[in-house]
């Protein structure tokens, strides 16, 4: 039995307002927590293992502990700007439940002792931004948010603040650089957002599930949270299923399931008749695994294990009807798009990407394309400011080398097609240059 | 546009590196001095109001270019003037954010706006048919502004699209004349195949039944109503 710790019953109508979040026991985990100490309330979040959910799976409790102390304003930015391909899991949670990510936002806030809270939603986010609004006037009405918390003496500032479409401000640094009004940059790192952040000053930043997660863990117990899912992969995972599956949608598994699992058993797998090509685990950023890896368990170290990663617990399943290079034209095409430009290998890697790939569907290139293909993703990988150039390497490089022989079959037949009908060669064969 | 697009529409045109001459003339817009910008009042009391919520004012620029794209219908050099007045910075740092953020406009758009998703998910299930339709049946209208967007975070619904901020899937081309029609009669966008309305899919999640909530929309008709309407609309000629 599955146990549902974020998304139980969460169509219950009216579970957006204050009223029915608290008649269900909300917001007593803020009570506990306030009653605990600091270090008591950040010692449960240690004990829990929460590792990050919005793709770096870095655990959340370290990332609290790593906030200087003294007298300095501190802050907590929310990431609610879900852009990568295939996650929507954030939207659910958001719309259906804003109290339980404000009342993790209130306990981590607290653990971390910052004073200021922003939740960055993307801008395309227009109702789930309308219910924030709401929901955070409701709770700052109610005492919960505001000065001297339930009287506890804590304080806490919650502003919504909404985007307006770039991807690279879901990367932490961008985030920062366009919550402070700029062009959202990616900042070189060190010095990391926990130490000098928004407004320079230390900031603790984690994605939408991990703080909604949090009451959870107050509620049972860092220990108790920690026996669920699989050792290095605690607690439960809210993962949004998309592409060719029978039943798209967010699905709450205990990590460490098969992937198989959730693939078939939950969303009902490809279409009658078809078969699973590819999948990417953790959204497009992620290199993608084939039908043979269906067993692997999806946790963040066994994902990692198999040559691919978590990443934002988004898993995108492409059937044998789809060839695999409009797959990977469509994946290089985003990471152009959204490449900010600061660093070369990124801006001209994704863009020469594009170029080689649609080269190899007008029957342009040759084999050897392939080859310089993985020679650029190399060299994106690793060389960057932030890891979105990574995040079009890593995707595109294992689809090369994974399904090698059908772009070369694909690259052949465009090439054969490109050529009047005269000069078409008889035999075919490679070595077209 | 971000900075890769913007390169990529460059590269496109064939011109490479720098897209203008530089103007050496010319001289850098300063801050507008607010004896000779007028700033309707209300967007001035809305940008005022964002300043105050943030440490440094100056977080406030996106939500003031939302506010501006609003009241002009794009980030016009008016607005941008107004915004630059109000929080007393240059219109060239503004340019810089309208320039960088895909939700900002840069050209004068329609009344209407409807982003199709065409990323991964989408495209799976048909989004480049659906944008082509989009498209098609709207050339003719001024009025609304049909644009190609990344992933839209809603592909349990794919293909879908964004109607004036208003998530609807899945949709097929056929139901596009329905999709246009809705927007333009300032009805509720296809009230039944609203994001809004839909369910979580983990069967385990709810205990109990739980009714789909209300659509989006101001004063979402019935669906009775909504039949009403269209055959109203049959009737004329
Ligand atoms: C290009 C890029 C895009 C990202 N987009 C998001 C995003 O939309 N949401 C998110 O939570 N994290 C995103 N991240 C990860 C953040 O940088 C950061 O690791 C995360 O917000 C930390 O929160 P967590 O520890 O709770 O996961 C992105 C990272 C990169 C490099
Ligand atoms: S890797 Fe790409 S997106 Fe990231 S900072 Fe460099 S150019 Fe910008
Ligand atoms: S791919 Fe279209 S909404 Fe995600």
């Amino acid at each position: 039995m599955s146990q549902q710790l974020l998304l139980q019953d969460i169509d219950e109508p009216g579970l957006h307002t204050l009223a029915v979040y608290e008649r269900r026991g909300g917001y007593e985990a803020l009570r506990k927590a306030l009653a605990m100490t600091r270090q008591e309330v950040l010692s449960e979040l240690e004990a829990s293992g929460l590792r990050g959910r919005g793709g770096a799976g870095f655990q959340m409790g370290k990332k609290v502990s790593f906030l200087p102390h003294g007298a300095i304003e501190r802050y907590l930015v929310c990431n609610a700007d879900e852009s990568e391909p295939g996650t929507f899991k954030d939207r659910e949670l958001v719309q259906k439940t804003p109290h339980m990510l404000i009342e993790g936002i209130v306990i981590a806030a607290y653990a971390a002792e910052a004073s200021r809270a922003f939740i960055y939603i993307r801008g395309e986010y227009v109702l789930q931004a309308d219910v924030l609004d709401s929901a955070v006037a409701e709770a700052h009405a109610a005492g919960y948010l505001g000065e001297d918390i339930l009287g506890s003496g804590h304080s806490l500032s919650l502003v919504v603040h909404r985007g307006a479409g770039a991807y690279i401000c879901g990367e932490e640094t961008g985030l920062l650089d366009s919550l402070e009004g700029k062009r959202g940059n990616p900042r070189l790192k060190p010095p990391f957002p926990a130490n000098q952040g928004l407004y320079q000053g230390p900031t603790l930043i984690n994605n939408v599930e991990t703080l909604a997660t949090v009451p959870a863990i107050m509620r049972m117990g860092g220990a108790e949270y920690a026996k669920l899912g699989v050792e290095t992969s605690t607690g439960t995972k809210v993962v949004s299923v998309s592409g060719h599956v029978q039943r798209p949608g967010n699905y709450e598994i205990e990590l460490g399931i098969p992937s198989r699992e959730i693939i078939y058993g939950l969303a009902g797998g490809p279409p009658e008749g078809r078969a699973i090509k590819c999948w990417f685990p953790g959204g497009s950023s992620a290199p993608v695994l084939t039908a043979e890896d269906l067993d692997v368990p999806y946790d963040f170290d066994s994902l990692a294990h198999a040559g691919s990663m978590l990443g934002s617990g988004a898993i995108i399943v492409v059937d044998d009807s789809t060839p695999i290079l409009d797959v990977a034209m469509k994946v290089a095409k985003f990471y152009r798009h959204e490449s900010c430009g600061k660093c070369t290998p990124c801006r001209e890697g994704t863009n020469w990407t594009v170029t080689m790939l649609e080269r190899i569907d007008r029957g342009e290139a040759t084999p050897m394309d392939l080859d310089i293909i993985t020679s650029v993703c190399d060299h994106i990988i690793g060389n960057c400011l932030c890891v979105l150039g990574d995040a079009m390497a890593m995707p595109i490089a294992s689809m090369v080398a994974k399904f090698r022989p059908e772009l070369e079959a694909h690259m052949q037949a465009a090439h054969e097609r490109a050529l009047p009908p005269a000069a078409a060669p008889a035999g075919g064969g490679g070595g077209f240059a | 546009m971000s900075g890769g697009g913007e390169g990529e529409k460059r590269m496109r045109a064939g011109q490479g590196g720098w897209d203008r001459p530089a103007e050496r003339e010319k001289r850098g817009a300063s801050i507008p001095d607010p004896a000779s910008t007028p700033v309707p009042a209300a967007l001035r009391e809305r940008i005022e109001s964002a300043m105050a919520l943030y440490p440094d004012a100056r977080s406030a620029a996106i939500p003031a270019l939302h506010a501006a794209q609003e009241v002009h219908g794009w980030c016009s050099p008016e607005a941008i003037a107004q915004v630059a007045c109000v929080m007393a910075v240059t219109p060239a740092y503004l340019d810089s954010l309208a320039t960088f953020y895909d939700m900002l406009e840069t050209a004068p758009a329609g009344r209407h706006s409807v982003y199709v998703c065409t990323n991964i998910s989408c495209s799976l299930r048909g989004a480049d048919e659906l944008l082509a339709a989009v498209e098609e049946a709207a050339a003719a209208d001024p009025d609304v502004r049909v644009r190609s967007f990344e992933c839209l975070g809603a592909c349990d619904i794919a293909p879908m699209a964004s109607v004036d901020g208003v998530y609807v899937g899945p949709l097929t081309p056929q139901d596009v004349p329905e999709l246009l029609a809705d927007l333009r009669a300032g009805r509720a966008i296809m009230p039944e195949r609203q994001l809004a309305r839909r369910l979580v899919a983990d069967q385990r999640a709810n205990s109990r039944e739980f009714p789909p909530p209300p659509p989006q929309g101001e004063g979402a008709p019935t669906s009775a109503e909504r039949d009403g309407a269209h055959a109203s609309e049959e009737r004329q000629p």
